[in-house]
């Protein structure tokens, strides 16, 4: 069969029900055994303002929002107006026809006007399950099969009983019997495959990569994008045994974190920008103390407030920098939705390991996209190693020193409990036992013996962190190198450019630091003409990457609109970038929410 | 800072019942002369003593300040952590492993200034902890500016014409906030501090303890600041410690003395750590790590 490569996308206000359909879309398309990649554009409102949900279905795997729209649901009149122009030539646009006066004009797309009011013989005037109609018309459109939406139905309305699930059945029904009779079918249609897919959001994945790390503390403080773990961990937490605290602050979130880290749990947190800046100095007295923690911040438009609903790759730097001082740490940023959930039980093997604390930088693409996996190929029990870890009793030769100062810098570490090891771990600078050295007039002997200690812990950490993958032909004429969520977008971008005749290779980044010099220019004097993409202003990667590596890039592209890159966005700039003198390039983004 | 040798530090098995004595830490004091924070950790040391438990049993943390160093000179697992954060600090380690007796302690500002919405949130969860705060109206670590509970008029560092606003009232506030256990005490008085300390321990729900604690360097030297809170102290009589209404009546009393003892007392109240399902099992520092497959499969059978 040939490859399946079809863009559906919902627009309407929040409290529409665009979710439901984006949600039940990718369950069906899952239950196809369809691949799916969802992306939602919202604003920051309970109702009112606009969504623009996008869903990417595709017989083989998928990894972003791609680059057309083949058929539009518009849920309001606004969705009609706004977006009939992003419809793809051959495309459909699916409207209620009681919203408009007079039809939209596009002879190069079908319009699929539907009178709601008929279809549901005037029955629902709140017009609430509209969603549910347009889905049954664009469901006939692609093939789907009606069963599997009303077995989805049943599910997602059942709860409120049979007279619900019913209503809903009806109305998708005579959507799909309207379309039926009506509207011309897309000639490429749904076929299913095997096996079924399960469809999961990339908070969720973080959140269950966590349980499965065996996160035992999760405290958080609601902050868009990054609630989505939160709103997994809350309802599992009592079947999976994890503790899970709605803190006042994200200052008491970090810190119980690590009061429950040093007890002996491996706990964790995640918030967005903003938060994060408030749990800094808890950060740097996780380094201090010790104490291995995982954070994650899930980056939104900034500065400051910013853009709650829209994402950036703008955090880089303040994760670098967060806290005063030098103290050993961790930064990674998982690569897909799946790489996120085995990212963290990778990520606490080594914080365990280092005892410090570790953090992943995630952003609003994919922590709230939403793809498809296959079960099978999801581990529940990847390895759990918690380093030098001492907490039953054992016999002491002579006494015990927390700080003790090792070739590794790895002190093992008693948790609180364990007979024989009492010791207080301190935020000021401490000697080999913990005790302060800050109140002697500070000692710079010992300052510098156990400021070398912690430090040495970095060197054992670089030489485990596997350098940036390279994919694609090693005598390419361009290289788009890129780090974190971005990965999907910029590979197909590669691809793009590499059947158009410009051979492209790509190198991604996914440890970020601390970064190992030698292993990372070894990858890097393989590239070609090297174009740095990401999403913010100043390059902040780029300047990272030659801060550490001594890397300059030929050139950028940059995006710091909100929207996340479509592959078209990368590839169009890298053709124009070897075009012009320039050496920077910014996309235009053509979808306006 | 005076530290024993390593030799005199090696563990010392407890013989029998453990004494003040068995819970002295490694590193003497470092307060001045004279400090009411002397009184508390003497009172510190005799109430775990009391409980009857191992040094390895109890986890002590502190914030930030001259009192918030009191972890390292009690021979307990410790934890001194940064300023204002000790609670939330000791609630993660509190709900990680319920079995320890966990102790905070701390000062006026570290407590009551930075550390304030935690102070809060901590007594309305009703965390099981003891919480010791050693007021000595000043931050004297930074050498004496006005802090939250400074009095009204007072010359300081920072409030060189006299202080302008009106004290924090921590035992007020408490009773309010929804702390189950609050009381107020004078760290010359051992005996009743330590028995307070004691009960407060025993407590299920979070216990809270607002120390007089007279710094002897920012506050006029040491005889005008002991001579000022000798004639002003009062122990509670006649006062029904579970009777909330009645607490609060009695905290928010002014006038020249200040009153002691047990104001609230609520045993009715569970701790959130009780409520807590998750914890039936013990510990989650001890519990099985990660999911098994079974689970796993659950939550992917949600997810199809």
């Amino acid at each position: 069969m040939a490859k399946y490569d079809f863009v559906i996308a919902v627009g309407g206000a929040p409290g529409q029900g665009i979710d439901t359909v984006g949600k039940s879309m990718s369950q069906i398309c899952a239950r196809h055994g369809l691949h799916v990649y969802t992306y939602s554009a919202y604003q920051s409102l309970i109702r009112g303002g606009h969504t623009f949900l996008t869903v990417r279905i595709s017989s083989e795997p998928v990894a972003n929002h791609g680059d057309k729209i083949d058929m539009i649901i518009a849920m309001d009149r606004n969705s009609i107006e706004t977006h009939l122009q992003n419809v793809a030539p051959g495309g459909a646009l699916i409207y209620n026809s009681d919203d408009v006066k007079a039809a939209p004009e596009r002879d190069d797309i079908q319009l699929c006007p539907i009178s709601y009011k008929e279809l549901s013989n005037n029955t629902d005037r709140l017009k609430r399950m509209l969603n549910i109609c347009m889905f049954g018309v664009a469901l006939k459109m692609v093939g789907g099969d009606l069963q599997v939406l009303e077995d989805i139905i049943s599910l997602t309305f059942g709860r409120k009983g049979q007279e619900v699930v019913d209503a809903n059945v009806g109305v998708a029904r005579a959507g799909y019997n309207h379309a039926a009779e009506h509207f011309t079918p897309f000639e490429m249609q749904f076929e299913k495959q095997e096996p079924k897919l399960a469809f999961v959001e990339g908070n969720a994945a973080m959140a269950m990569g966590g349980a499965a790390a065996g996160v035992k503390f999760y405290a958080a403080y609601p902050m868009s994008p990054s609630t989505g773990v939160l709103h997994w961990m809350a309802p599992n937490a009592r079947d999976l045994g994890i503790i899970v605290r709605q803190c006042e602050d994200e200052i008491s979130v970090i810190n119980m974190v690590i009061g429950a880290a040093h007890a002996g749990c491996r706990a964790m947190c995640a918030t967005s920008g903003g938060g994060f800046a408030l749990m800094s100095e808890a950060i740097g007295s996780a380094g201090m103390m010790e104490i291995p923690i995982v954070v994650i911040n899930v980056q939104r438009g900034g500065p400051s407030t910013g853009l709650p609903t829209k994402t950036e790759q703008g955090d880089l730097w303040q994760l670098l920098g967060a806290s005063q001082g030098d103290f050993p740490k961790i930064i990674v940023s998982p690569t897909s939705i799946m790489d996120g959930f085995d990212t963290i039980p990778e990520l606490f093997n080594l914080v365990d390991k280092f005892q410090c604390p570790g953090m992943v930088l995630s952003d609003l693409t994919l922590s709230m996209g939403f793809t498809t996996f296959d079960p099978d190929t999801i581990n529940w029990q990847p390895e759990i190693d918690r380093g030098e870890f001492i907490s039953g009793p054992v016999e002491l030769d002579g006494e015990y020193l927390r700080y003790a100062i090792t070739d590794s810098g790895i002190s093992p570490r008693a948790i609180p409990g364990t007979p024989g090891h009492m010791h207080v771990v301190a935020t000021d600078d401490h000697d080999e036992d913990g005790g302060l050295i800050s109140d002697e007039f500070t000692n710079p002997h010992k300052r510098r013996d156990i400021m070398e200690k912690r430090q040495r812990k970095m060197e054992g950490i670089a030489e485990l962190l596997p350098p940036p993958t390279f994919e694609g032909p090693e005598d390419a004429e361009v290289t788009l190198i890129g780090w974190g969520s971005t990965h999907g977008v910029i590979s197909e971008a590669a691809q793009q450019l590499t059947e158009a005749g410009i051979s492209t290779n790509h190198i991604h980044f996914k440890w970020l630091y601390p970064m190992d010099e030698d292993a990372i220019n070894e990858v890097l004097a393989k590239s070609a003409y090297s174009i740095i993409v990401e999403c913010n202003y100043t390059g902040q990667f780029a300047r990272f990457l030659r801060s550490e590596t001594g890397f300059k890039a030929d050139s950028h592209i940059r995006k710091y609109d909100g929207e996340p890159f479509m592959p078209h966005h990368v590839a169009d700039g890298a053709r124009e970038l070897l075009k012009s003198k320039t050496d920077l390039y910014v996309p235009y983004q053509e979808i306006v929410v | 800072m005076a530290r024993r040798s390593r030799r005199e530090r090696r563990e010392r098995p407890i013989q029998g019942a453990p004494t003040a004595q068995d819970f002295k830490g490694d590193v003497n004091p470092d307060w001045c002369a004279g400090c009411g924070d002397f009184g508390v950790l003497n009172a510190l040391q005799s109430a775990y003593a009391k409980l009857g438990r191992g040094n390895h049993d109890h986890l002590t943390v502190s914030g930030i300040g001259c009192s918030s160093n009191l972890p390292g000179y009690v021979k307990t697992y410790g934890m001194h952590t940064l300023h204002g954060r000790a609670l939330a600090v000791a609630t993660g380690a509190k709900f990680a492993n319920h079995e320890l007796n966990v102790v905070v302690t701390g000062g006026d500002g570290d407590g009551y200034g930075i550390g304030g919405n935690h102070f809060i949130h901590t007594m309305r969860k009703n965390i099981d902890l003891l919480y010791i705060v050693m007021n000595n109206e000043t931050y004297g670590l930074t050498i004496g500016q006005a802090s939250p509970t400074t009095i009204v008029g007072e010359e300081t560092k920072s409030t060189p014409f006299g202080n302008l606003e009106t004290p924090l009232n921590p035992v007020a506030m408490a009773i309010v906030a929804g702390a189950t256990y609050v009381a107020r005490a004078y760290s010359s008085d051992g005996t009743k501090l330590a028995e307070l300390m004691y009960n407060g321990m025993q407590h299920k729900g979070f216990a809270f303890i607002d120390v007089i604690s007279p710094c002897v360097t920012w506050k006029g030297g040491a005889r005008v600041i002991f001579d000022y809170w000798k004639e002003r102290i009062q122990y509670l009589e006649d006062h029904d410690t579970s009777d909330r209404a009645a607490a609060l009546e009695q905290a928010v009393k002014t006038g020249h003395e200040t009153q002691l003892g047990l104001f609230y007392h609520d045993t009715s109240r569970q701790s959130l750590n009780d409520m807590e399902p998750v914890l039936e099992n013990g510990p989650i520092a001890h519990q099985p790590m990660g999911i098994t497959q079974e689970q796993g499969d659950a939550i992917i059978q949600r997810m199809m």
